[in-house]
């Protein structure tokens, strides 16, 4: 089991709130991702949770029982950090085996759980290698192993990718989700990035200065983002942005239409500008526009190739269903 | 990393070391500067159960107005400086010396180093009969091996000899601490000022010297402290004699000597006061270390 | 530098750099010659001090005439007991700075660096005093609390310096895992700082080892280190120099040889983590 309720929960350090009282749920089995640029309190929530920070307020609630003085010890949650942590001077296998050292756990059992833990994660030949005798990827795996052991309530990951370099880190987040879809045990996964908020989680929780903006499914956020922050957080390319009369024609403050939602031609369209630079992916281009009265710049995506060069004109159609409006507050409208 | 357990745990933990090292530091003290505004002379029968006379600021005046106070001074700067021109100087000429490619540099290395770790009694009394002594010493052999008259080196040149042992006793750890910064100049930032057309001594004077000027700062704060109160060296070679008495032996001998316990006390917090103005520059670049 | 150097500047480097170490080097070499040699032979001109022959009788003859053997017997209870006595409250003390730390944390570490710059000199007399009204004076204990104090500040500093260097997120982990504050610096800290607590352990049985200012002045006889025990050869009688060398060569010998295995750690420990 492992449903975490956090009520009120707020931080603060001397005389500094970095978390406003904040409410959040957190159901058995789900992978919750947080998410938000640096510093915006997303790793000192997932602090809190560990027990490794004290709350400055508020209640943190484990399967239903209250937590917030309990030691981290005690918490039964295995958490996955962003230099692994891996203790050096023990072998792999005894990485994996403090935990279960730790709680008294008998030997056979040790051993046995163990060898599953290597198994899944493809650790087997390295157990009596030492932390430093491995890669990167492999050391993340061991610091996995170590939390998986414990079969813990929850598993807590801090940015765990972001040590890896990006071909990695695909395949550690695909092994990461594959992990969660066996376990079926809650995740909670902290990072900055979003495209691995996207792809993992089945509820992304983002964050900006403590606060909570929004709280939903990926295609929630990406459909119907709450505020100008989420709006321009989540999604990449980030949204177009457009503010001033052409807003005001959709009785907005502020519109966004994603550069996916905007049509491109050589020779019709409403808004028209230059091209500047453009990105070739080979699948998609990316156009960022220039001049068009409307923003600094647009970006827009075209499919594949299209033959288009800097310094030509371009017209553009935004998708009219696909229109996001803001008012003044930055909330999103309807 | 900060539970309010773990702080209370921390508390507890730091309390002996500083509890102890406060009281190592006030009780002494405290003692020294009330002693220093006493008439205090155990010999003629003052003593603590008895009470002692308060003369006020009597003791501070007369150490200095004492024919042998400025003398001190004079022998104490002598010295103190001496010793770090030389350690400096050569320090940085032997750090990098020892940084370019060689054979057996890590011998060398061990031998230039050895200085450092032997016990000032040793090096004091060798020095004083092994080398210097007029009549059977290294020196002294040499000295007449070139048809000269041996120099009588603890009294006709008192200060330069002990000027030069300290010096001895110290080059290792100059040399060292140097050595230790230059390795950690990034060798790319050399190559690019050769790229840019530097000749040697210029990438001597814009890149290296500033790249060791916190290291030579350290080792004059750190040595400075050292050789303000350096005290067997003297004591072993010439019991302060022939113009080699340093203010610390000055006070050493004001109080043990002589037992005069308030003017060596007035003395003692001179010389704190002294130690003080040191630190708090070295303290300072320590510190500073600490933030980064 | 990542390139090749000519032969031949690498020659002239070598026979400069070995000149100034051997000559460097060379009044310890003396000593060690000359405690090899007969006391009539000792004082002659170094070539005739060179070609004289060899004899281990010097070292027999300081060990029985000055009772060498308690003066290093003292020296070594003096440098290990302080050593073992500053780590035991060291330790605690360096563990709660470099990972709980406050605001207060700098100036405490700051403070306790102070206390070692006081000069001795300047609080002799208190120290008499309290020695002769404890019943310390010439004591082997008295000593050690005292060499222990004057170096308890650098190896809190020393340890500090090693502790910060293991990342919290690791004992953090270890908390995670389910381990308590005692097996958290049991079996996570403690070897992780092994190399670092040894090199202090080290240069602090260095420091104690020679120190001599309060070795000279707060024993006499009973708990006399080696320090004072060469200082005693200051005033001798009679021809001396082959018994001085032999003792200073058994004085110097041990500290020699840890301090040469210390060399790197010594630079961290001296400038209290300023120079690495």
């Amino acid at each position: 089991m492992g449903r975490i309720q956090l009520k009120q929960v707020k931080k603060s350090f001397g005389e500094v709130t970095v978390i406003p009282p904040l409410d959040l749920e957190i159901n058995d089995g789900e992978f919750v991702v947080f998410v938000g640029p640096s510093g915006c309190g997303k790793s000192t929530l997932l602090r809190l949770i560990a027990g490794l920070e004290d709350v400055s307020g508020g209640v943190i609630e484990i399967d239903g029982s209250d937590a917030t003085s309990i030691p981290p010890a005690k918490r039964g949650l295995a958490m996955v950090f962003q230099s692994y942590a891996l203790y050096p001077h023990m072998t792999v296998r005894k990485n994996i085996a403090f935990p279960l050292r730790m709680a008294k756990i008998s030997t056979e059992e040790q051993e046995k759980r163990i060898s599953n833990a290597a198994e899944v994660l493809n650790l087997t030949p390295y157990l009596d290698r030492r932390p430093g005798q491995l890669s990167g990827g492999q050391r993340q795996r061991v610091a996995i192993g170590r939390a998986i052991v414990r079969e813990p309530a929850a598993f807590l990951f801090d940015e765990p990718l972001s040590n890896l370099d990006a071909a990695l880190r695909v395949g550690m987040r695909l092994e990461i989700s594959e992990l969660h879809k066996r376990l079926k045990t809650t995740m909670i996964y902290v990072t900055h990035d979003q495209v691995e908020a996207m792809t993992m989680a089945d509820k992304i929780v983002v964050l900006q200065a403590g606060v909570i903006e929004q709280v939903g499914s990926p295609l929630e956020l990406y459909h119907t983002p709450r505020n100008l922050f989420v709006a321009g957080f989540i999604g990449s390319p980030k949204m177009n942005l457009i503010g001033g009369a052409e807003a005001e024609k959709h009785n907005a403050h502020t519109i966004g239409v994603r550069p996916e939602h905007i049509e491109v031609s050589d020779h019709e369209g409403p808004w028209r500008g230059t091209v500047g630079v453009s990105e070739h992916l080979g699948s998609d281009t990316f156009f960022h526009i220039n001049g068009t009265g409307l923003a600094d710049a647009l970006t827009v995506r075209a499919s594949g190739e299209v033959g288009l060069n800097r310094g030509d004109t371009i017209f553009l159609t935004p998708q009219a269903d696909k229109i996001h409006r803001f008012d003044q507050q930055g909330l999103r409208i309807g | 990393m900060a539970t309010q357990h773990s702080r209370s745990a921390a508390r507890l933990m730091m309390a002996p070391a500083v509890i102890l090292l406060l009281g190592w530091m006030l009780v002494p003290l405290t003692m020294t500067l009330f002693f220093s505004f006493k008439k205090y002379l155990p010999l003629r029968g003052d003593s603590l159960g008895n009470g002692l006379d308060w003369v006020g600021f009597e003791n501070y005046v007369r150490f200095v107005s004492a024919s042998s106070f400025w003398p001190s001074v004079m022998t104490t700067l002598l010295i103190v400086g001496g010793v770090l021109v030389i350690t400096v100087v050569l320090g940085i000429f032997l750090a990098i010396l020892l940084d370019q490619p060689m054979w057996g540099q890590g011998i060398v290395r061990i031998l230039v180093i050895a200085p450092f770790f032997v016990m000032p009694t040793v090096s004091a009394l060798v020095w004083k009969n092994l080398f210097m002594d007029p009549g059977n010493g290294f020196l002294a052999h040499v000295y007449r091996f070139f048809g000269a008259t041996p120099v009588e080196w603890l009294s006709q040149a008192s200060l330069q000899s002990i000027i030069m042992i300290v010096s001895w006793q110290w080059l290792p750890f100059a040399t060292l601490i140097l050595l230790t910064a230059i390795q950690s100049l990034d060798s790319e930032q050399l190559e690019a000022a050769e790229m840019d057309g530097a000749p040697i001594p210029s990438r001597f004077i814009y890149i290296v010297l500033p790249h060791l000027a916190r290291a030579i700062t350290i080792v004059i704060l750190i040595q400075t402290i050292f050789l303000l109160s350096i005290f067997a060296e003297i004591f072993v070679t010439t019991g302060g004699a022939f113009g080699t008495r340093t203010l610390t032996y000055l006070i050493y001998q004001r109080v043990l000597e002589s037992q005069n316990v308030g003017l060596g006390s007035a003395g003692g917090v001179y010389a704190i006061i002294l130690a003080n103005i040191v630190a708090i520059f070295l303290m300072r670049i320590v510190g500073k270390n600490l933030d980064a | 530098m990542a390139r090749a150097v000519t032969t031949q500047r690498k020659t002239i480097n070598t026979i400069i750099a070995w000149t100034i170490g051997l000559l460097i080097f060379f009044p310890i070499l003396w000593i060690i010659i000359l405690s090899f040699k007969a006391e009539g032979d000792a004082i002659k001109t170094p070539i005739a001090v060179l070609t004289s022959g060899w004899t281990l009788e010097n070292y027999g003859v300081v060990q029985e005439r000055s009772d060498y053997a308690k003066h290093f017997f003292n020296s070594v209870i003096l440098a290990l007991g302080s050593t073992i006595l500053g780590l035991i409250i060291a330790v605690p003390a360096a563990w709660s700075m470099a990972f709980v730390p406050s605001k207060r944390t700098k100036d405490i570490l700051l403070w306790m660096l102070s206390t070692k710059m006081l000069p001795a000199v300047g609080v002799l007399y208190p120290m008499y005093l309290i020695f002769i009204e404890l019943g310390l004076l010439d004591t082997r204990i008295g000593l050690v609390v005292v060499l222990m104090l004057i170096n308890l500040p650098i190896i809190v500093w020393m340890l500090y310096t090693y502790f910060r260097e293991i990342p919290g997120e690791i004992l953090e982990a270890s908390r995670m895992d389910g381990a308590s504050l005692r097996e958290e610096i049991l079996y996570v800290l403690t070897p992780m700082a092994i190399p670092g607590m040894a090199s202090t352990v080290l240069l602090n049985v260095i420091l104690a080892w020679n120190e001599a200012f309060w070795t000279l002045n707060l024993t006499a006889a009973k708990a006399a280190p080696l320090t004072a025990f060469i200082a005693s050869y200051s005033s001798p009688e009679g021809l001396f120099y082959a018994k001085l060398s032999a003792a200073s060569t058994m004085a110097i010998a041990p500290i020699l040889i840890m301090g040469w295995f210390s060399q790197k750690q010594l630079v961290r420990g001296l400038t209290f983590g300023a120079v690495k």
